[in-house]
């Protein structure tokens, strides 16, 4: 990571970094490496309308992995004199897809980075409180993220009347107990209630009826970090940052994992493409291991071939691969591995995270996870193929309550399509057994 | 209106409604399992899918949920899709993966909705070849079964136990495909209307215990249509009957009344009618001895013995049928007809009943109360004297809610929605009482005052909507704030309503309440006003007419009359017991006429064996002055053709035309209705709560049973293989036989029991409505003998009492009412006995501490000079100077209310 140079200009997400020497992040520090003056800018030159606009224009896309628009998904609050006394912004960093570490990066390092973008972002849409929804392992995190919003506060970048604008937010560092579900918005909102982390019926949306019913933003850690630079420098230079490697703005935090030689995560132009990042920031596959295929981004994305490393990493590109971008943090799979273990495993997270809300997920996955058990162990029977394929249909999108089944469908349907034979080897014909035995 | 296209065919429905409720109110079969017509749509069990298409051209379209998926205007829909079959169908296999398919064993086969949906959408056939999880069950007390491995994990208890009935011990715990649906620990559920979960559960998760130890199959029971006898709400019930005992309550579909649901008491109370100690065979009572006798010779001897009374009085009862009442003031004259009422109880009815037919206000159904978006209850503790309404004001409290949602374009039926929107957001609901109540949690403001400060509340409440209501001298600064605030809610309400009734035991806040209901009227308002009232058929007595047992012990005290006829009536839960010995051991003859097996019974010289309910035709009339007919549900003799249980009426009618030695004129039920009906005006409308007996359906009279009822053959081999034929139902259009007319195609509003081919659990119930939730499509049954005056000049109460003084000496009696314990016929319920209330005296802490009293120590409460010992329960709500006596309980006084009682500590136990 250190190899490349970054400066404010060209890695709006982690410049900061190299700056630090080591040392941990303090208000001081941070005020002097620009910190909070994109909050002064916003408030003292722009309406909360024009921030939103500027986001808008900016073309920021979700970073969560679904990649909508921020500035779409904020238009949809109310604002004025219609809006309710209440509206929440809540920050979405229950980061716990797997192979994904991204967001820990920015809040263990740059935690006051997260809390100005947070404030400019409440200013924007006039919210009286917000709140960090953290996964609960990132205790590191939550206690720096907790001190730098210590510091703002004692600042006066937080509490009523932030710098004299007449508006004013608290902001809450709130840890998760530990479901995947609550990266879901709407179970996350529900969590945050401290109801069951079910996700919620849409409509209404969380815009219009969210967090206690009033009017909630839920936006994930790396888009909020992206806003302090967008309303310093604008939304032109921020869909510059990308260099013509994708019609997607700014950069974006790429990593990968597995047997690389350096595992890790980098902040490159969006639409670099998934050689560069194994090949030039990985170091390429690790001595006597071969590329089998790779997902682009987390658990929940289809399978990737070899064939497919010189596609550019942005939502369009990889979508018409017939995968998902998603957090942008690979995970290649080997050729020592076995595919049927790799995504029996990733089903068996699934099934296990599924919140029980709906039939197809609740009882679908698991009965996905004892199938390919048998498959794994060569036990697997004729018809088990079929069933397989019905799952992978029925528990698609729209059939679902939410996107987790889905997602979990991803990585099996994938790969039952590029490793077809693996799965078939796995099952036995207890006819053609039988008749062998004699 | 919107016309949809479901597999080709135009079909017009409501746009405002989902498909699935559209789909259904249409006749179409759709599986389900989360959504249920009275709790919505929440889209979790994924079982109702269907496709939908963009346009007319579309042809590949997509699969939706019909239950989150509005049907709107030109939608395109197919139920008959192929891939929308195969999806329905996985969704019963996935279900199906944990579900143990012991449906041979399991309680609910028979009438199960898991098995229903399973034969609809087709899954036949199981791949899954793994292990199921398995789950401890809870003891969750008397009254529900737990088996937790059957769950399906269609969220619908949690869903109708929290948002519905607003219980809080009930949740599920885990996650994935371990959920648990239980309780934090085994216990008995805290909810008043727990039993519906036995409904609401689609599979058996939740049974009826009370069935379970004599059990049999839902098409091997004998149903009627039939009103629950437990409180004055009347709702509607399908008790089953096997063997001659009454197995089973199940909620009866009402669109006015019940809906869906039941409380405990009415569900599980009905344990009385199996009692061993009723009384079956008629006797005559010769010193201790209990002589048996056969109908005629019982009949001519009671006849012999009355003939000697120079004159003979008789007392009705409130739990009894408005026919028994009438046959009684009919044979005796209206002179020696009592209502069976304690005096202070007839005083309380009679207004009820005044202000009723006198006020401009109408008395609402359970539909009209949920649909109220500002109530004031006054004095009355309705969760325990009229259960049912204490729920239906659950879902009044939700109306802001669905107002705040259809601001934000959401439906009501979409139930998480217009949850999430609403969170604590409620129509206000303001509560003036005693102690707390049961529905204190969703009230804006609820309020501890005696009744005189109850009543000069709801006084000020009338004056500050309509000032020339009397005012109230001396209100408290609190007080005076508050009636403001209520006038002011009342006011500002589309539909207001006003609660109160006999239970509070004070006329004022009755009077009180009347005037509020008033000035509403006078504001143009259209309040309406619900008075409870004591009894199953207190208003069908009043109506008749007659005094009360006070009066009637008189006339044997002084010795005007010496004959004395006791109908369905313990009079010693009426009035003083040493009275009562005093004024029988005076007269010659007492005739009693009971099912159960009473102190008065046991004072009988001449003893009649009643039907109860389930034995028995009549009409009962309830609080809202609805007459509404139940229907015999056995015929005891067939089992046991030694026992001679007739319906009061007829014994009453035997025993009339035996004294005067003539041939009956009637012996039907429909020709003493009839005379009813044109002896008493106000009662004509009974005559339209059923068609007569001689009513048929395609020509045929009306099914009890089943078309699978088995096992009839040999139903009586004990007693002989010859098998007689079945009973013969005079009274009615029913027979007592699974052949006859059965299922929904005819509409009908007296069903027995709820089926509907391929439709065998309560569920089936949607086959009968006019829309999902809605009507019968007959109309619903009964037929309502009050309406409002609306053309009536207000008038108002003016009596406005003095504000409540605490006195040194003495404390005033608050009656205390208990779901289990308060109704006299329940408590004989085996089910409910370890949920009875024992006897206690319950003191406000001030007043404990002031009088040196410790939680459970022995308190002397002397009242009407006689003295009981009982344990004192301090009450946090209570207010100063009131003591509590809980009302109805066997060991209590049974006269409470407005009476002063003293207090000494009792002596160490």
């Amino acid at each position: 990571m250190n190899a490349i140079f970054k400066s404010a200009e060209t890695h709006p997400l982690t410049w900061r970094m190299d700056k630090l020497n080591g040392e941990l992040l303090n208000l001081k520090t941070y005020e002097s490496l620009e910190g909070f003056s994109a909050l002064r800018k916003a408030i003292k030159d722009m309406s909360p309308q024009d921030v939103q606009q500027t986001v808008k224009d900016a073309n920021l896309r979700g970073r969560g992995g679904a990649g909508f628009p921020a500035g779409i998904k904020w238009s949809l609050v109310p604002m004025g004199d219609a809006a309710p006394k209440h509206k929440y912004l809540v920050c979405n960093a229950d980061e716990m897809e797997p192979g994904t570490f991204k967001d820990r990066l920015l809040m263990e390092q740059l935690p006051h980075q997260l809390v100005e973008a947070m404030i400019v972002a409440g200013y924007a849409l006039q919210v009286s409180k917000a709140y960090i929804f953290l996964r609960g392992e990132y205790v590191v995190a939550a206690e720096r993220l907790n001190n730098a919003i210590a510091e703002a506060k004692a600042a006066g970048y937080l509490g009523d009347n932030i710098l004299g604008s007449g508006w004013g937010m608290e902001l809450f560092v709130h840890t998760g107990a530990g479901r995947y579900i609550c990266g879901e918005e709407t179970a996350l909102i529900n969590s945050l209630e401290g109801r069951r982390a079910n996700p919620r019926a849409k409509p209404p949306f969380p815009q219009i009826s969210g967090l206690w019913g009033k009017p909630t933003v839920v936006n994930n850690v790396e888009t909020l970090v992206n806003i302090p630079a967008i309303i310093l420098r604008g939304g032109e230079w921020f869909k510059s940052l990308s260099q013509g490697k994708s019609p997607d703005a700014g950069t974006k935090l790429y990593g990968i994992s597995g047997r690389v030689k350096r595992t890790g995560v980098w902040e490159l132009p969006i639409g670099t493409t998934a050689r560069e990042i194994l090949e030039v920031h990985g170091g390429g596959m690790q001595d006597g291991y071969e590329l089998m295929c790779w997902l682009p981004g987390g658990a929940s994305t289809d399978f990737l071939l070899p064939e497919h490393l010189d596609l550019a990493m942005d939502y369009d590109t990889i979508g018409k691969a017939g995968s998902r971008m998603g957090t942008g943090l690979i995970m290649v799979v080997d050729n020592k591995q076995n595919i049927i273990s790799v995504v029996r495993n990733l089903e068996q997270f699934f099934a296990r995270e599924s919140c029980g809300w709906c039939t197809p997920c609740r009882d679908g996955l698991p009965w996905t996870v004892k199938v390919l058990q048998s498959i794994e162990r060569g036990e697997g029977r004729p018809g088990d193929m079929e069933m397989l394929e019905q799952t992978t249909r029925f528990l698609g999108p729209g059939k679902t309550f939410c996107a987790h089944a889905p997602g979990a469908m991803e990585p099996l349907q994938s790969a039952m399509k590029f490793f077809r034979g693996e799965f078939e080897r796995g099952i036995v014909d207890v006819v053609k057994k039988a008749e062998q035995a004699g | 209106m919107a016309t949809i296209f479901v597999d080709g065919k135009p079909f017009e429905v409501d746009g405002a409604d989902n498909l699935l409720r559209a789909c259904l109110s249409l006749g179409l079969d759709v599986p389900y399992f989360c959504w249920h017509p009275a709790l919505g749509s929440v889209g979790a069990c994924r079982a109702c899918a269907v496709k939908q298409y963009a346009n007319a051209d579309d042809k590949r379209g997509r699969i939706v949920m019909s239950c989150m998926t509005p049907s709107t205007d030109n939608s395109y829909i197919s139920i008959d899709d192929d891939e929308a079959k195969e999806f329905r169908k996985s969704v019963l296999e996935w279900l199906m993966t944990n579900h143990p398919h012991d449906c041979p064993v399991c309680e609910e086969g028979g009438h199960c909705h898991l098995q229903d949906m399973t034969v609809m959408a087709g899954h036949n056939q199981r791949r899954y070849r793994y292990t199921k999880r398995t789950h401890q069950n809870q003891d969750l007390g008397p009254f529900i079964n737990h088996e937790m491995n059957r769950c399906i994990a269609c969220y619908r208890c949690v869903r109708y136990y929290k948002d519905y009935a607003g219980g809080e011990d009930l949740g599920v715990y885990g996650a994935h495909e371990n959920l648990y649906f239980g309780r934090e620990t085994d216990g008995v559920f805290e909810n008043e209307f727990s039993g519906n979960l036995i409904e609401v559960c689609p599979t058996g998760v939740f049974t009826d215990r009370t069935h379970s130890e004599r059990y049999n199959r839902k098409w091997d029971m004998q149903f009627a249509p039939s009103v629950c006898q437990q409180c004055s709400v009347g709702c509607n019930i399908s008790p089953g009957e096997r063997y001659g005992e009454l197995r089973r309550i199940e909620n009866r579909y009402h669109g006015e009344i019940n809906h869906y649901f039941l409380c405990d008491r009415g569900r599980f109370g009905h344990g009385y009618v199996n009692r061993d100690d009723r009384p079956r065979q008629p006797w005559q009572r010769i010193g201790q001895e209990k002589n048996i006798l056969d109908v005629d010779g019982v009949l001519d001897a009671a006849a012999d013995a009355l003939r000697e009374c120079k004159r003979i009085i008789g007392i009705g009862s409130p739990r009894a049928s408005v026919e028994t009442n009438f046959a009684l003031q009919q044979w005796l004259g209206a002179d020696n007809f009592f209502s069976g009422t304690s005096a202070a109880k007839q005083a309380l009815v009679e207004q009820a009943l005044v202000i009723l037919q006198n006020s401009p206000a109408r008395t609402p159904s359970l539909r009209d109360i949920e649909r109220a978006d500002a109530v004031f209850i006054l004095g009355e503790d309705v969760t325990q004297t009229a259960p049912r309404i204490a729920l239906a004001l659950r879902q009044a409290v939700k109306n802001k809610g669905l107002q705040m949602a259809a601001a934000n374009k959401i439906s009501e039926w979409q139930a998480a929605g217009v949850k999430d929107i609403a969170q604590n957001e409620k129509s206000p609901l303001f509560i003036a009482s005693f102690a707390d109540t049961r529905l204190d949690d969703v009230a804006e403001v609820s309020t501890r005052l005696a009744s005189d400060d109850i009543a000069r509340l709801g006084f000020a409440v009338a004056h500050n909507i309509d000032s020339s209501a009397p005012a109230v001298n001396g209100l408290s600064a609190e007080q005076t704030t508050l009636a403001k605030r209520i006038a002011e809610a009342l006011l500002a309400a589309e539909k207001p309503l006003i609660i109160s009734g006999t239970g509070c035991a004070s006329i004022a806040i009755m009077q009180a309440s009347a005037n509020i209901a008033t000035a509403l009227h006078a504001k143009d308002k259209k309040a309406e006003i619900a008075l409870c009232q004591p009894e199953v058929n207190s208003v069908g007595v009043a109506m008749l007419g007659g005094d009360s047992v006070e009066k009637a012990l008189a006339l044997l005290e002084s010795g005007e009359a010496d004959g004395v006829v006791v109908v369905e009536n313990n009079i010693y839960r009426r009035a003083d017991a040493e009275r009562i010995e005093a004024a029988l051991a005076k007269a010659k003859v007492l005739v009693v006429i009971d099912h159960q097996q009473t102190p008065t019974v046991t004072k009988a010289n001449f003893v009649f064996p009643a039907g109860s309910f389930a034995e028995s035709d009549g009409t009962v009339i309830n609080m809202e002055g609805r007459a509404q007919r139940y229907f015999q549900v056995y015929e005891p003799a067939y089992y046991h053709p030694d026992w001679k249980i007739n319906e009061s009426w007829r014994w009453i009618y035997a025993l009339h035309t035996s004294i005067e030695r003539r041939m009956a004129c009637w012996t039907q039920f429909d020709e003493i209705t009839q005379l009813c009906a044109e002896s008493v005006p106000a009662l004509a409308g009974i005559l339209g709560t059923s068609p007569n007996a001689s009513y048929r359906m395609q020509g045929l009279k009306i099914a009890r049973a089943p078309r699978r009822y088995s096992g009839r053959t040999a139903m009586r081999a004990n007693l002989s293989v010859h098998e007689p034929r079945v009973s013969q139902d005079s009274d009615s259009a029913l027979t007592f036989s699974m052949e006859g007319y059965g299922g929904p195609n005819e509409p009908a509003s007296f069903v027995p029991f709820a089926w509907a081919p391929g439709w065998n659990s309560p569920q089936a119930w949607t086959k009968f409505q006019d829309e999902v939730g809605g009507h019968l499509r007959s109309g619903d049954s009964g037929v309502r003998l009050i309406e409002p005056k609306t053309d009536a000049v207000a008038k108002y109460f003016t009596a406005v009492p003095e504000a409540f003084v605490v006195r040194e000496d003495e404390w005033r009696v608050a009656p205390m009412y208990h779901l289990f314990g308060s109704d006299e016929l329940s408590v004989l319920a085996p089910a409910v006995k370890t949920m009875v209330a024992h006897a206690y005296v319950s003191l406000s802490r001030v007043d404990a501490a002031r009088l040196k009293m410790a939680e459970n120590s022995l308190v002397k409460v002397t009242l009407a000079n006689r003295t009981y010992s009982l344990r004192l329960q301090i009450s946090e709500s209570l207010t100063q100077g009131l003591v509590g006596l809980p009302a109805g309980i066997p060991g209590m006084p049974p006269i409470l209310g407005h009476a002063y009682a003293q207090l000494a500590k009792g002596s160490a136990a």
